[in-house]
This record gives C-alpha cells, sequence and structure tokens, in this order.
C-alpha cells in the first residue's frame, strides 16, 4: 500500500528538473550535428552528414584523434600495472607511512591540473619530455592513478581473503592464487577502472595544452577550434563521444562495478 | 610509488622552491599586493562558494529522491547523474556555448513561452561560467550524498514517525545529520576542484571572467612568464590544500 504524498511528487518533479537539466548539453550536441546548415544554426534548417564526412575526412582531426587513443590506452595500460598492485599494497600490508602513502595517491585528484601541468613542465624539460606522446601519458597516467587505487582498493575490501587463502592451502603459489582466484573475483573493479583511466586521459585537455607541444591531442585541438569558432564539426565530434562514452558506460555497467564512483 | 613520489610530489615541491628562490619572491609580491591579481584570487573564491553552494541545493535533494525511491527509478538516476559525468568537459561546455548566446536555445525557447521579452545575457559572463560549472560538479555533489542517504537505516526514521515527528521534523532530526558526512564530502570536493577550473571560464566566461587557472594560463601563453605562473600555481596549490584541510576539519568536528 503505498500513496503518492504531494511532497515526495514536489521532490521528484525538482530531481526530473535537474535530470533534465543534466542531459540537455547532450542532447542538444545530436541534431547540430546533423545540421545541413554551413553555420552553427538551431534548430538546424535540414539534415545533412557533412560534419562526420567533414572530420572522417581531415587529417587535421584525426591525427590527434589517434595520438588521443594512443595516450588513453598506454595510460590505462600503465595505471593498472601499477595502481593493481598498489591497491593491493595498501588494503593488505600493514607498514609504516602506509596512511602517507594512501593520501599521497589520491592527493592528485585534489591538486589543480593546472598547477601540476606547471609543476611538471620544469622537470618534463630537462628530461626532453615535452611533446612527446608518452610524455603527455606519463602525466595522464598520474591522473588516472587515484581511481584506480580507489575502485580497486574498494574491490579488494570486498573481496573475501579466504578464497585466496583456500587457493593458497590447496597448493597454488602465491601468483597463481591471485591470478586465478582473486583478480576474477575483483573483475567488476578492474573494468571500471580501466575504463575510468581510458575516459580521463581521452578527455583531459590542460595538462596535454602545456607538454603536449606542438602535439595536437583531440581535447586541444576541440579547445583551440571552439575558441577560434563554433562550427558544427565539435558537434559531430561531440556526439561521436557521446556515443561512445555511453557504449563503453553500459559494457562497464555490465561487467563494472555500479559505475565508477569511489567510494569516498 | 616511486613514480608518484618522483612525479607528483618532487615536482610540486620544486615549483614551491624554485618561484621562492630565483624570484627572490619578487613574483610573489606581485601577485599579491598587485590588486588586480588579489582580486582574481577573491573571485575564484567567491564563484567557488556559489557554485558549492548551488550544487549542494540542487544536488541534495536529487541524492535523497535517488536514494528512497525503488530500484528501477534509482538506476534510471544513477545513469543520467553519470551519463553527463563522464562526457568530456570540453564537449559539454561547447554546448552550453550553443545553447546560451542572444540567439541561443535557452533564449530562443524562454521567449517563446513568452517569459521573458528580450533576450538574457547568459554566455560570456558570470551566469553563463556558474551554469557550466554547476553542471560539471553537480555528480561530484550528488553521488556521495546519495551514498549517504542510502546508507541511513530506512527504520530509524520509521521510528522517529512513528512516535509522532511529522515527516520533515523526521527529516531535519535523523536524516540530515546522519548525511552530514557525504554532505561533507560533495562541498569539500566541488569547493577544491572549482578553485582550480579552467575550461569552464575559458569558454563561458568571454573573457570576462577570470579565474586563478586562466590568469596562470595567460601567463605561459601570452606572456610566457613561467617564473609569475610558478608563482601563481604554487599560491593556488597552497589555497586548494588549505581549502580542502579546512574544510574537512569544519565537516569532521561536526558533532553528528
Amino acid at each position: 500500500m503505498r500513496r503518492v504524498r504531494p511532497g515526495r511528487l514536489l521532490l521528484a518533479g525538482f530531481a526530473g528538473l535537474v535530470y533534465l537539466f543534466l542531459q540537455l548539453p547532450l542532447l542538444i550536441v545530436f541534431p547540430i550535428s546533423f545540421s545541413s546548415a554551413q553555420y552553427l544554426q538551431f534548430p538546424p534548417p535540414g539534415w545533412s552528414l557533412q560534419w562526420y564526412e567533414r572530420y572522417l575526412n581531415s587529417p587535421n582531426w584525426l591525427t590527434p584523434t589517434w595520438l588521443s587513443l594512443k595516450v588513453a590506452m598506454a595510460t590505462t595500460a600503465v595505471s593498472l600495472l601499477l595502481g593493481v598492485p598498489l591497491a593491493f599494497g595498501l588494503t593488505r600490508a600493514r607498514f609504516w607511512g602506509r596512511d602517507a602513502i594512501e593520501k599521497l595517491s589520491m592527493a592528485p585528484i585534489i591538486v589543480p591540473t593546472i598547477v601540476l601541468s606547471i609543476a611538471l613542465y620544469g622537470l618534463f624539460a630537462k628530461l626532453k619530455l615535452i611533446g612527446a606522446w608518452y610524455g603527455i601519458a606519463i602525466a595522464h597516467t598520474l591522473l588516472a592513478l587515484p581511481f584506480v587505487v580507489a575502485l580497486v582498493g574498494a574491490g579488494l575490501r570486498d573481496f573475501d581473503l579466504h578464497q585466496e587463502l583456500a587457493a593458497l592451502g590447496l597448493g597454488a603459489s602465491r601468483w597463481r592464487a591471485v591470478w586465478h582466484v582473486t583478480l576474477p573475483q575483483i573483475r567488476p573493479s578492474l573494468v571500471s577502472a580501466a575504463f575510468l583511466a581510458f575516459i580521463s586521459s581521452f578527455d583531459e585537455l590542460v595538462v596535454a595544452m602545456f607538454l603536449g607541444g606542438a602535439n595536437m591531442t583531440l581535447p586541444k585541438k576541440m579547445f583551440d577550434n571552439i575558441r577560434m569558432e563554433i562550427d558544427p564539426t565539435i558537434a559531430a565530434i561531440s556526439a561521436l563521444q557521446i556515443v561512445l562514452v555511453s557504449a563503453l558506460l553500459a559494457l562497464a555497467a555490465r561487467f563494472g562495478r555500479g559505475g565508477g564512483m569511489p567510494g569516498r | 610509488m616511486l613514480l608518484l613520489l618522483a612525479l607528483f610530489a618532487v615536482p610540486l615541491l620544486r615549483l614551491l622552491a624554485l618561484s621562492v628562490e630565483s624570484g627572490s619572491l619578487i613574483a610573489y609580491e606581485r601577485a599579491l599586493t598587485n590588486e588586480l591579481y588579489l582580486r582574481v584570487i577573491f573571485e575564484t573564491f567567491k564563484i567557488a562558494a556559489i557554485v558549492t553552494l548551488l550544487t549542494l541545493a540542487l544536488g541534495y535533494p536529487v541524492a535523497y529522491v535517488m536514494a528512497t525511491s525503488g530500484r528501477g527509478w534509482q538506476l534510471v538516476g544513477i545513469a543520467f547523474v553519470l551519463l553527463p559525468f563522464w562526457t568530456s568537459i570540453l564537449v559539454r561546455t561547447y554546448a552550453w556555448m550553443v545553447m546560451l548566446g542572444r540567439n541561443g536555445v535557452v533564449n530562443r525557447t524562454l521567449i517563446g513561452w513568452g517569459v521573458i521579452d528580450s533576450p538574457l545575457p547568459l554566455l560570456n559572463n558570470l551566469a553563463g561560467v556558474l551554469i557550466g560549472m554547476v553542471h560539471v560538479l553537480l555528480p561530484y555533489m550528488i553521488l556521495p550524498v546519495f551514498n549517504a542517504v542510502k546508507n541511513v537505516d530506512p527504520n530509524l526514521v520509521l521510528a522517529a514517525e512513528g512516535l509522532g515527528a511529522p515527516r520533515w521534523r523526521a527529516f531535519l532530526r535523523v536524516t540530515l545529520p546522519l548525511t552530514m558526512n557525504g554532505v561533507a564530502a560533495g562541498v569539500t570536493l566541488v569547493f577544491t576542484l572549482s578553485l582550480g577550473f579552467f575550461i569552464t571560464p575559458a569558454l563561458l566566461g568571454g573573457g570576462r571572467v577570470v579565474m586563478v587557472a586562466n590568469l596562470i594560463e595567460e601567463q605561459v601563453r601570452e606572456l610566457l612568464n613561467w617564473a609569475f605562473a610558478g608563482a601563481l600555481s604554487a599560491i593556488l596549490l597552497v589555497l586548494t590544500l588549505a581549502a580542502f584541510w579546512g574544510i574537512s576539519r569544519i565537516a569532521r568536528t561536526r558533532p553528528v
């Protein structure tokens, strides 16, 4: 027996409006991207695929896209390789300074990206990493690491350690036990962590702007383009990105761990 | 771990050290005595505070509705929050630029409905920056509060109501205090993240809204003044850490 109270209805209506506010920019991009107008116009006078064609036929856009993909994949791989063992160490072992390390591994979230970029610039200039794609990937790994550590750490805390001990007791080596028992069990966390690392790198602008040199990542190219002229090519790219993220999000929800907000 | 230290802690400390020794504090003096730069710092804090209040006012009710509704609606709600959350900030800012202009969708809709007669100035000013920033940061408020509300034992609320408390009172005396840690987490996160914002003010502020991060970028891009940019970065870093520490401290000492 559930009555709907007027107060509740009001609240739900309010929430609905906020949801609408949140989706609005995502929805508006699609009609613009199919516009047949020569410049930005809303609502579009007619429909066409010209902006998608322009994006997919232009090396000016595709080169940055490939660069961003490369950087994002490297970031994902490296941040998992580093973050997973770090999360293991932080959740399992007890050692002096663990709290300090845990705080430090979360710190890149709080420190403004622009501050980190300026700080890294000096170091990267010395190491001749400015403009190198792996330089950007290294910096992005730094930014992605907190997500990986938080998510995998949360997964490990929920994992029943007895299962791993059982495997060890049955004669498995430590590596085998972790590989065959623990990691499959925390797979949702791993998937979400990989997803977050990838997206955070693929969308990142400020680091790429300072450390990328003449190399354009996709966000940098988009930013410059938006600053100069707002043409609907951006809308086409945006629409593609939204579709990609939704697909990845659906995949992460299917295989991942409830959406991926690290438990703070 | 070593990588974290080498790439994160050391450069930041060097940044602090460098701008002190090489500039013999001149850069700091310039940043902290010039009225123009002080105003930018003040403006940054003002914007961060407004954004925090707005996200709290909008986010708490949404988080509450999400956490107290049935499983199906809850999943829909989470999807609605996460989808924009994981969409590129550039994409979203671009969309707001299209929507908020003089002839943008928002103004034309409002005029069409007869709500206003002439277009509201929503772009290239504070209003635009606030709309864009609230949009980006709202999920950071909703998700921790949602977690907190979800963790409140519904029996406690039922007990309060059973003992004769009206619904609003049960909320104020039971639910709200029990969710303060979620609110604290959200407020800390939104406020500190706001301080370092760059993209949104750069694109929606039209040069008229300058936050510290924009000032830093301008120093580097147009004037190649790395020393001054370094000093500003160090100041921003210290202020951000201080804000983070301060807010989480206030939040922790609050009797719950």
